[in-house]
This record gives structure tokens, sequence and C-alpha cells, in this order.
């Protein structure tokens, strides 16, 4: 395996007081592409929440090692800081500030930098084109009346113009139509091409988003624990047979 | 304890009660009234060359001022030392002549982060002059008088050809005997604004107070007269985001419009007294037939505000719209509000208040709407928003309505809510801290005002946001 950008040892997590993470053990290279998938209720936003530093969840027991360095106490601004990046389930509506200033600000924190209004504005043109948005979303209050389907395009666009090295991809597809799934996966495939060496953990129970995708690693997990890792394959098996061999 | 003992305090010392609490005990009616009398205001009218008839309109207000009760329905004001006033009055007679060394820290600190340069912050702080806002307000007086406009400061203005205008409308709108400190005001009125817009002009400009904030003796008992006449368009902004400082904290000013027919004035604000201020201010408006006013209202500052516009419709069909923030911090604690008298059919009005409280700051949001007897098809709707920010942070909204006429359509909508950790937590995940996440929240949930303002205002509103928000975190 290549330099490894993160892993994950022995993680025990509790929500409220219910253990839901057991003993999850996975590691993912540079540039490398992984997926977790697995039933509902079994633990993978759990994960990719965690992983972000959410501030629901509690880390019992296990480390984290992000580019080789424990960040179980580091505040979620510095994870995100030093190059990881979640792309939101559920994407919450902010008021009063527009997506495009928002992802310059966050371009901004992320880089150290002042981002220079030209350029990220042409970035952010074509960006949005890639992923079918109207225009004028820029403008628009962050996620705001914004539609399922436009929130979920909306994480890939801040995927695209943040390009992270490690990026956790929550349920990307779900709730969309078969284009929308279509064009977030061209904007997955997209940041691949753009930044070679970015890792990225997509959860999801469905395979369809994974068509179009080169993918390194499959993870199954099941209640709390990873109970299988494999090749693309196992997407394919999981697809025809479901997840029964797992459960038992 | 002499009065100059008190005034040296106040000088130095943002809040000190105990100096108050001292001289409330020899409090009684005989010294009170002796706080203002006859011959001072003689002796300000004199200064100011006065004509006769407003000379006469001060001492009859002088007479309201001793007889009125104090103000009672609001947040506590008994560290405003009344005994006293004159102390807030004519300070010069009491050695208040301020110097840089006396301003604050917390002020002096302010002006550093919003950036603003020495020879201004001396300026605002009212120890210094600014040059370089006189020329700008000279400059915008003279490319507006070639419309016919009439920008100046209200004294002069009562010297020239305006002088009978002022006086059929000076104070008609909030008379003396509206309220104790309106009287006061009647009294000891000094700087301020007059403008005069001829009908049909639209004046492309807004016309910023800002500018001439440091008239002699102007930003405490100021008043500001503006007449718009049918058909034309006035935005006038008031004050600016730099902490204003004033060495006596009693700030008694009055805003009166008048809206002519047909025509659009709108009034924007950005308060930022000191926060030792007691903000007892006056604003109302008289909207004719087809004519709007618009007030776009953002509080910061002070230690106490008594703050609610009123617009008198009373023409067919006439408009008002008040959008608002507040911001009430560690120790303030903020009454305003707003009040809309529809007098005229087929008036209509629009509230939209967003309110923000931290650590231990108030905020009293009172609306009240009257629709008069003869006001029918008219519509008023409100929406009142507030953002608490902690468990010690208080917020109230307090409607009321007052509805005599069947035919009409009246809404009031209210929320209250905290910023949600889903929220702060999306933020971060994008690098930003949970300082940066909590204040673009917090600036997010005023852009009901921010969006209003021009956009230097807009950028300066959200910097004070951002000063405000500095250490809310836990």
């Amino acid at each position: 395996m290549s330099e490894k950008i993160i892993e994950i040892e022995n993680l025990y997590v509790d929500v409220e007081e219910k253990n839901i993470l057991q003993g999850v053990n996975l590691v993912a290279g540079k540039g490398e592409t992984h997926v977790l998938m697995g039933p509902n209720g079994a633990g993978k936003s759990t994960l990719g929440n965690v992983l972000m530093g959410s501030p629901f969840y509690t880390v019992t027991s296990g480390k984290i090692l992000y580019k080789g360095e424990d960040i179980v106490e580091s505040p979620v601004h510095e994870r995100a800081q030093k190059g990881m990046f979640l792309s939101f389930q559920n994407p919450v509506e902010v008021g009063g500030i527009s997506l495009s200033n928002f992802i310059r600000s966050a371009v901004a924190a992320r880089t150290g930098e002042r981002v220079r209004l030209w350029d990220f504005k042409k970035q952010l043109a074509a960006a949005m084109e890639l992923l079918s948005m109207d225009p004028t979303y820029a403008d628009r209050d962050l996620n705001v009346g914004f539609s399922g389907g436009e929130k979920k395009k909306a994480e890939i666009l801040q995927l695209l113009m943040l390009k992270p090295d490690f990026a956790i991809l929550d349920e990307p597809d779900s709730g969309l139509d078969v284009d929308a799934v279509r064009t977030v996966s061209k904007g997955i495939r997209e940041y691949q091409n753009l930044h070679k060496e970015g890792t990225m953990l997509i959860i999801t129970h469905s395979t369809k988003i994974l068509e179009a995708l080169h993918v390194d690693r499959v993870h199954v997990l099941v209640d709390g624990r990873i109970r299988e890792s494999g090749d693309a394959s196992l997407i394919e098996e999981i697809n025809q047979n479901g997840y029964e061999r797992f459960l038992k | 304890m002499n009065a100059e003992n008190v005034t040296e305090k106040t000088i130095v010392s943002d809040i000190n009660r105990s100096v108050y609490d001292v001289r409330n005990e020899d409090k009684d009616a005989y010294r009170f009234a002796a706080g203002l009398t006859e011959e001072i205001v003689l002796q300000l009218s004199k200064e100011k060359n006065d004509p006769e008839w407003m000379r006469d309109f001060r001492l009859k207000s002088l007479e309201i001022y001793n007889k009125t009760d104090m103000v009672e329905w609001g947040p506590p004001i008994d560290g405003l030392d009344m005994e006293h006033i004159v102390t807030y009055v004519r300070p010069k007679d009491n050695k208040m002549s301020a110097t840089w060394d006396e301003v604050p820290a917390e002020i002096k600190n302010t002006f550093d982060r919003l950036g603003i340069p020495q020879a201004e912050r001396e300026s605002l702080a009212g120890v210094g002059a600014q040059y370089d806002s006189e020329l700008v307000y000279h400059n915008v007086k003279k490319e507006v008088a070639e419309q016919g406009v009439v920008y100046s400061d209200l004294e002069s203005a009562l010297h020239g050809p305006y002088e009978e205008m002022i006086r059929q409308h000076f104070m008609k709108l909030v008379p003396p005997t509206d309220h104790k400190f309106a009287a006061l005001h009647g009294a000891v009125w000094s700087g301020g604004s007059f403008v005069y817009v001829p009908a049909g002009v639209s004046v492309e400009i807004p016309l910023q107070s800002y500018f001439r904030l440091n008239a002699p003796g102007a930003g405490q008992f100021e008043h500001t007269l503006i007449i718009v006449e049918e058909g034309a368009y006035l935005h006038f902004i008031e004050g600016c985001s730099a902490p204003k400082y004033n060495v006596a904290n009693l700030h008694a000013g009055c805003v009166e419009l008048f809206v002519g027919k047909n025509a659009v004035m709108r009034y924007s604000t950005i308060e930022n007294w000191s926060k030792n201020m007691y903000n007892l201010n006056t604003k109302r408006a008289i909207v004719a037939e087809g004519g709007k006013v618009e007030w776009i209202s953002g509080s910061f500052g002070s230690h106490v505000s008594y703050l609610y516009p009123m617009s008198i419709l009373n023409g067919r069909g006439a408009k008002a719209e008040f959008t608002g923030v507040t911001f009430a911090s560690e120790g303030q604690d903020l009454d305003t509000g707003c009040k809309m008298v529809h007098n005229a059919p087929d008036t209509s009005s629009y509230i939209n208040t967003r309110s923000i409280s931290k650590a231990d700051g108030i905020n009293t949001f009172r609306s009240s709407v009257v629709i008069s007897r003869n006001a029918a098809g008219s519509k008023s709707s409100a929406s009142c928003e507030s953002l608490i920010l902690d468990d010690e942070a208080r917020s109230d909204t307090i409607p009321a309505m007052d509805i005599k006429c069947d035919e009409v359509d009246v809404g009031h909508e209210a929320k209250i809510g905290r910023i949600s950790d889903e929220a702060i937590f999306y933020l971060m995940s994008r690098g930003l801290s949970e300082q940066e996440a909590r204040a673009l929240i917090v600036s997010g949930f005023a852009d009901n005002v921010s969006k209003e303002l021009p956009l230097e205002y807009a950028v300066e509103m959200n910097n004070l946001i951002r000063l405000e928000m500095v250490g809310s975190i836990g």
C-alpha cells in the first residue's frame, strides 16, 4: 500500500450512551478510493461523522490517525484545515450567506490565503456547470430552500472547490433520481481526476453510484464492526445477493 | 459629594453604580426640579442665537419637562443622574472637556479592530475635529443643492429662508408633551440635521449624518428634521458603526420625518453608542397619500435603549416598513420596537425584526399596531425573530394591536431560536473555527438589515457583529 492517509484502530464509539461502533479497523492509502457499505443502522454514517469530529458522538476507545497523527482530540475545523472533508447526508441550511461566499471562506480557511475573486468565480462556474447546477444558486443562501438533489450537488461542488486530501462522502446518492446520481458520480470522478492523491471514503448502501467509479477497496460494516473487506468485486456480489451473507 | 465628582467619575468609568446609589439618598422633588433652570435654557438659547419663537418653545418645553413624570414602562434608567440633569445638558460647565486619554480603553480597542484611522477615532470619540468628513459633507451639500435640496445643520437653517418651514414642522410630530425626554429635548436640543427635498426630486446618493457628527454639541440632543415633498425620494443614513462615545451618558435625540404624497423616504441607522449610554431617542414619521417610509435600523450600542420609531400613515395607500436588528450583549438592556398607526384607508405596514441576545443582554421588542376606524382595507404584518446565544441571555416580544376597523388584515409572527450544534459542526467541517462559524450564523441572521444597507455600511455592520461575537464561546 502507498503512504497511509487514514488509519482507524480498534475504534469504539457511543452515541447517547449507546455503543454504535465496536472496534472498527480500517486503513486507506494516498489516492485510494474506499467504499463503506452495509445495511441501515450498521453505523456507517457514525463512522463518517466521527472521523470529521462530530460533537454528537463520543469516542470511547481506539485511535484515528490522519497522516500519521492521532486526531481524536482535534477540533473539527483543524481537521478540515489539514485537508479532511465530509460531504453531509443532510446539509444544514444557513441563511444570510451565499453558497459562493461560503465556499470562498472555506477555501480561504483551508489554504490560509486570500482567494482571488476572479479565479475563484471562474473555477466555481466551471464546477457548477459540470454538476449541471443552475448558476444562480451561487448567489442563493447556503442550502436554504435547495431541493434534496441540489443540496447533494452543492456538497460535491464543495468537494471540487476544496480538493481535500481525505474526503468522506456520507451517502452522496441517497434520495436522488437516476440523473442526479449520474451527475454526482461524474462530480466524484472529476475529484479523482483533479486530485490524484486524494483519498476517498464513500459511504453508501446502494451500488448505483459506484458503477462508473474506480474503487480500490470495499468494506462491509455490520452491527458496528467491519465484517469483510475486499476489492471492487465485493460490490457486484452485494448487488446480487444483498447483505444476507454478512448478517449471521 | 458634589456634582463635579459625579461627572468626573462618568468620564473615566463606564457604569459605576456605586456613585449613583449614594446619590439616591437625598433625591427629592425640589432638587429634581432644580436640575435644569430657566436661566440655563435661556443662556443656551442666547448662545444659539435662537429666533424668539424658538426661545419661547424651549421655555415652554422646560415647563412641561418639570411637570412630567419619569417614563416608567421600560428598563430601569435610575443610573441617570436626573438631579443634575444640567451636567448632561451643559457638560462644559462642569469641565467635562474630554481628551483622548480619557476615552475608555474598550472604545479605543474597538476603533483598533474596526481599523479606523487615528484622526477619525479622535473625532468619533468627540475629542477632535474630523476635517476629511467636513470636506465630504460640504461636497455632498453642494452636489444636492444643485437639485434644490437643502442639507444643513438645523441651527443654520433657522437663520435662513427655511425658518418658517422649520417653525411649522419642528416638534409637531413629537410634541414636548409626548414624554419627559421629549420635553427635555424641546428645551435643550442642539445640533442635528435639516433636510428639505422639493417635489419630484430624487436624491440619488444617500445623505449621511455621519459626516457631520462632530458639529459642536451634536450627538446628544440632536434634532433631525426632514421634509420630503410630493413624489420625491430620499435615503438618509444616520450614525456609523464606530462606537459613538460621549462623556455625558444621556442621548435624547429626536427625528421627525414628513413624507409627502407619493414620496419615498428611507431612514437608515446603524447605532453603536458606547456601553454606558442611556439612549432615549424618539423617532416619528408621518406619511401622506401613496407615500412610503422605510426604517432600516441596527442597534448595537448603549447600556439602556428606549427606541420605537413610529409611522403615522395619514393618507390613502400610505405605506411603512420597519426592518431592524438589535444586538444586546453583556450589560445591555435594549427596549426597542416600532409603532404603526393606520389612519387612512388602504394603508399597509410591514415589520421585520431580528434580535440577538448574548451574555446577560436583554432584548425587549414591542410592536404596536393601531388601525383607526377610517382605515378600511388596511394591512399589517409583523415577523419578529430572536436568537439567543446562551442560557443567560433574554429576549421578549410584546406585540400590541389596537384595531378599530373590521375590514383589515393583520398578522403577527414571532420565533425564537438558538444556534444549532448541527450548523456549527457543518460550518466547522469546512475549516471555520467555532467563533467564525457562530459569527457567520449571526451575521446571516441579521441580513434582513445588512442587505438593505449600502455595501460599506453592511460590511461595517458585519464587522461589528464579529466583534460582539468575540469571546462568546463558553
